[in-house]
């Protein structure tokens, strides 16, 4: 059977040169970075190596990349660890409602612990306000975190102006770009973020391998206490392979980036002019103009998500839902509701990610098998166009 | 997709008897577009039994596997058999399914029940397994589990 894989925001295949450069490091390189001995620092260097590769796509300091377990260990660690570095300046603590859950639950646990959140709403296209957000600063905020692109909906915030707005009033920055690493061009300098949020698997490199840039002189203080790796900053021997992957997926992510983002961005409209042409009562989900190049979040109307991936998975496409009945979860997702999405419609919706292998083929195959399914199921539902919700 | 076993995607991939019968002499529909799930089930009933069934579902597999099992279920029964079947006996015929999805099949005996209420409205009888029937109730009354959505 045909496979289409478009999930590439939950996941990407680890590109054929990234793992290439892997191997070694789990066999004949195996040495401990902090040993002394020649493949000790060897698995050192390689981490050098690494880490100027990673700091190359953003355009930041090498000291200023730290490696962690993953994306989501890097937005614990910028909550929590400025909540703890600034808990005597204040408690107050400004994020968006349409964050990952590494931030947002991050946050509930923060608010157990008396700090304040104010999660700040999104518009259609699903950024946020910037006047709500200077509006929403008090005496007592420590931190703002603004997610860089969503994963649902794929809308790029306005994360430059935001960062300005958090300077002007003392205040560290942190943004989530799990999701924009790879995706857009990103220069933290330009941008005048403080902390930043990084995972491998997101742009072909290992799963279990993330980052933070941490801007010089901006002093976090430890997640993961023990050892003195990583400048002291995040005990725990290093996962080379991993790390030496993730450098070469950054790599090839820089190289590639304008082509990458040219290549998704015509698919991806494409896809979607074909969808909405041929098949009725379809929505397209957030805004077009500022949005990640791959993302495709569509509603159709009277039919339910999960039922459309089940069937689209019999034919080898793999996508997935933001709705309620989806996976193990009976929540509507928190992201398309705050977009005024309205309930019936977020159950009926699918996220199609697109990616570096995709092929004009596989969004052909896609589009006509989403045509039959569809119809097949409309005529299975009790909704329709004609007789409404 | 491993969540469903044989029998529930068999019967989501060819579902029977979906529809809506012209003439039907009751109508019931359960659940709404809001919850993620609404069953529209339309009967023919002659001298008591169940003759004919057809239902239309917005809905997950397991909503729309649920709503065939009922209507096979209940077609050829007499109202008093169709109203003594419960969410556990569609469950059992189904083969189980997962934790999650289980309101899909309280979904379908409360379909089942509205439909006939429907009849016994219009044509006013009294069914003793309607007597604590109360047609108002949402499908939060019945059942349903919320979980915490995770994900990338
Ligand atoms: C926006 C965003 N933040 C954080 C994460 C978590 O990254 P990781 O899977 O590396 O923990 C993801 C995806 O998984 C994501 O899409």
């Amino acid at each position: 059977m045909q496979k289409v894989y478009l999930d590439y925001s939950a996941t990407t295949p680890v590109k054929k040169e990234v793992l290439d450069e892997m191997i070694p490091y789990f066999t004949e390189k195996f040495g401990n970075p902090s040993s002394l001995y020649e493949i000790g620092a060897d698995s050192k260097e390689a981490i050098t190596k690494a880490r100027g590769q990673v700091a190359g796509l953003i355009g930041a300091g090498e000291k200023e990349i730290i490696f962690t377990s993953c994306g989501s260990e890097s937005d614990n660690w910028a909550l929590i660890g400025t909540a703890e570095a600034k808990k005597d300046k204040g408690n107050h603590i400004i994020t968006t409602a349409i964050e990952h859950h590494a931030v947002l639950h991050t946050c509930k646990y923060l608010e157990k612990h008396g700090f304040e959140v104010t999660y700040l709403g999104v518009d259609e296209d699903g950024r946020i306000n910037l006047s709500e957000l200077e509006a929403a600063i008090t005496d007592k905020t420590i931190l703002i975190s603004i997610m860089f692109i969503n994963n649902e909906m794929g809308a790029i915030q306005p994360i430059k102006e935001a960062a300005a707005i958090a300077k002007k009033h003392g205040i560290w920055f942190h943004t989530d770009a799990v999701q924009a690493l790879g995706n857009v061009e990103i220069d933290v300098k330009e941008l005048g973020v403080d902390m930043m949020s990084m995972s491998a698997h997101k742009i072909y490199g290992p799963k279990g391998i993330g980052a933070m840039y941490l801007r010089k002189g901006v002093v976090l203080p430890g997640f993961i206490h023990g050892g003195a790796q990583e400048f002291k900053k995040r005990a725990g021997t290093e996962s080379v392979p991993n790390i030496v992957g993730f450098g070469k997926a950054a790599e090839l992510a820089k190289e590639n980036l304008s082509e990458h983002i040219a290549r998704l961005s015509e698919l991806r409209d494409y896809f979607i002019k074909e969808v909405t042409t041929k098949i009725p009562d379809v929505d397209v989900n957030g805004g077009m103009k500022y949005r990640h190049p791959g993302n495709v979040n569509l509603t159709f109307n009277f039919i339910e998500g999960e039922s459309l991936l089940i069937l689209l998975d019999m034919k080898g496409i793999c996508i997935s839902t933001g709705s309620a009945c989806s996976s193990a979860s009976l929540v509507p997702s928190h992201v398309l509701s705050a977009l005024g999405v309205p309930v019936e419609k977020i159950h009926g919706s699918l996220r199609f990610s697109i990616g570096d292998f995709t092929t004009k083929e596989d969004l052909d195959y896609t589009v006509e098998n989403l045509i039959e399914i569809v119809a097949k199921l409309r005529t299975i539902s009790s909704v329709s166009s004609e007789k409404g919700w | 997709m491993a969540m469903y076993n044989d029998k529930v995607m068999d019967l989501f991939m060819n579902p029977q008897n979906v529809g809506e019968i012209e003439n039907a002499d009751g109508v019931g529909t359960y659940g709404s577009p809001v919850c993620g799930d609404m069953m529209k089930m339309s009967l023919k009933i002659e001298n008591n039994v169940i003759v004919d069934a057809k239902f239309k579902t917005f809905g997950c597999g397991s909503a729309i596997a649920s709503s065939s099992m009922a209507t096979e279920m209940i077609i050829g029964k007499t109202i008093d058999e169709a109203l003594n079947i419960t969410n556990k006996d569609v469950l059992k015929e189904l083969g189980g399914l997962p934790g999650p999805k289980i309101h899909c099949s309280v979904l379908s005996e409360q379909a089942i029940k509205a439909a006939i209420y429907d009849y016994a409205q219009k044509h006013g009888l009294e069914f003793e397994g309607l007597k604590d029937y109360d047609p108002n109730a949402s499908e939060d009354d019945h059942l349903h589990e919320h979980d915490e959505e995770d994900g990338e």
